[in-house]
């Protein structure tokens, strides 16, 4: 029951091509050390699953950057001009869901289904409209859920048996991604006794988790951003 | 200016007791024209109910920001829920209001907002799902963009957003209504005439009863 590991452990288990759900909706919630540390170990050949790349010279982006990341599926990446550079070259295959679509495809996976019916976008460029097909009345179409081989996770607090807590908006995707991928990895700065977190307020169960490393989450990735704030 | 004007107009629209979401960019700043009396629920898709006004230094926290990436503040009796959460709120209908950006409106009220094929594509985000499924969309944009072309038009070119969702249309140059008669004229901005607005506007315009100025 007792999950803590090193990072370069952790980070060790994942192999070349493998299939990387991570955390964070912009900064907040993104593993910065867990991807650094893939970073250096230089796992190549990956599809990364994010609601979006980060920003040029941080997070996934730094990855991607490097050439280790294959594919991308995302929802939007419209603040990294990076990484639309490199989708129109074409260097970097991108796949892109609407945001609550990608979310439920995680959540339906992390349920242990397999897809559910939806009527987003059915009549928008997204859908083949061969895929449209009627349900009790309904025009609907299925949207297969996505599983992954690794999840990683930023969480503020956690406990050694990998029960996790989140803070404010730094939650987003991760409870679903710790749900979706058969190995689970979080990060925190603040590794507790079991015991220490009340039971009602934990976020992620410690079911779900594989392992929990201790960061320090004190470089500037994990501070605020400059011109983000009113002056 | 003519941001401000289409702002300040735009906050007459938001009632207390309403939950709403607003959109990356021009909507975003609509916060700063609400009355600070105006008791409203702000929703942010990143994971927010209750959205405040931006942070400053000192009240700015490196995990709260909103779905633009700025740092924010919460009101009274906010809330913070996942990602999936957040769009089953926006996908069962519980927004009272969105209000988007757009490239193009067009009389039926088709909106395209999300793609340039060849020039724009960073991905749809949350734009699709919120036009869809909230009652009420309010759009805000420039009446011309910077070639002088109307945004307002007969019918998109762009890959649409969502068929059939727009409500209202606040530009710099007027206040047009979505009807099944197609788009009702009911202000014009001060300064213009109707003549001016129906002119600069590429669809056609039904005018209103009474046609107001803001």
């Amino acid at each position: 029951m007792h999950k803590e590991t090193t990072i370069e452990q952790a980070i060790a288990t994942i192999p070349n091509g493998a299939t990387i759900m991570v955390g964070g909706f912009g900064s907040p919630g993104t593993p910065f050390s867990l991807i650094e540390e893939l970073l250096r170990q230089r796992q190549t050949g990956l599809t990364l699953i994010k609601n979006d790349a980060n920003e040029q010279g941080l997070g996934i982006s730094r990855l991607v950057e490097a050439g280790q990341v294959r594919k991308l599926v995302t929802t939007h990446i419209g603040l990294n001009k990076k990484i639309v550079e490199m989708m129109n070259g074409g260097s970097l295959e991108v796949s892109f869901f609407p945001q609550g679509i990608l979310a439920e495809k995680i959540r339906t996976a992390g349920a242990g289904s397999f897809g559910f019916l939806t009527d987003i976008g059915l009549h928008s460029e997204i859908t083949d409209p061969t895929d449209v097909m009627e349900y009790q009345g309904r025009k609907v179409k299925i949207e297969a859920a996505l599983y992954a081989d690794f999840a990683l996770i930023h969480a503020h607090q956690g406990d050694h048996f990998g029960n996790l807590v989140y803070r404010a908006t730094a939650m987003n995707f991760s409870p679903l991604m710790a749900m979706a991928a058969d190995k689970v990895i979080a990060e925190t700065p603040n590794l507790v006794t079991p015991g220490t977190i009340p039971p009602a307020t934990v976020h992620t169960p410690s079911a779900f988790l594989t392992s929990i490393v201790r960061i320090d989450a004190d470089g500037p990735e994990y501070q605020l951003m400059e011109g983000r704030y009113e002056p | 200016m003519s941001l401000d004007r289409i702002l300040k107009r735009a906050a007459h629209e938001i009632q207390d007791g309403q939950t709403i979401n607003l959109g990356i960019g021009l909507p975003t700043m609509l916060v700063n024209y609400l009355p600070p009396e105006r008791d409203v629920m702000i929703h942010a898709e990143n994971g927010v109910l209750g959205a405040g006004a931006k942070a400053t230094h000192e009240t700015a926290s490196p995990s709260l920001i909103d779905a633009g990436g700025t740092y924010i503040t919460t009101r009274q009796g906010s809330a913070f829920f996942d990602s999936a959460v957040s769009f089953a709120m926006i996908r069962r209908s519980r927004l009272d209001m969105s209000v988007m950006g757009a490239f193009e409106v067009d009389q039926e009220g088709n909106l395209a907002n999300w793609k340039i094929p060849g020039k724009f594509s960073p991905g749809i985000g949350g734009a699709m799902e919120l036009a869809q499924k909230t009652r009420n969309i309010l759009i805000l944009c420039t009446h011309q963009d910077k070639h002088g072309n109307s945004k307002i038009l007969k019918k998109c070119t762009l890959p649409l957003t969502a068929e059939k969702c727009v409500s209202r249309i606040i530009t710099d140059m007027a206040v047009m209504d979505v009807t099944a008669e197609g788009l009702v004229l009911i202000e014009i901005a001060d300064g213009l005439t109707i003549e001016q607005v129906v002119q600069a506007t590429d669809a056609p315009l039904v005018l209103g009863d009474e046609i107001g100025r803001f």
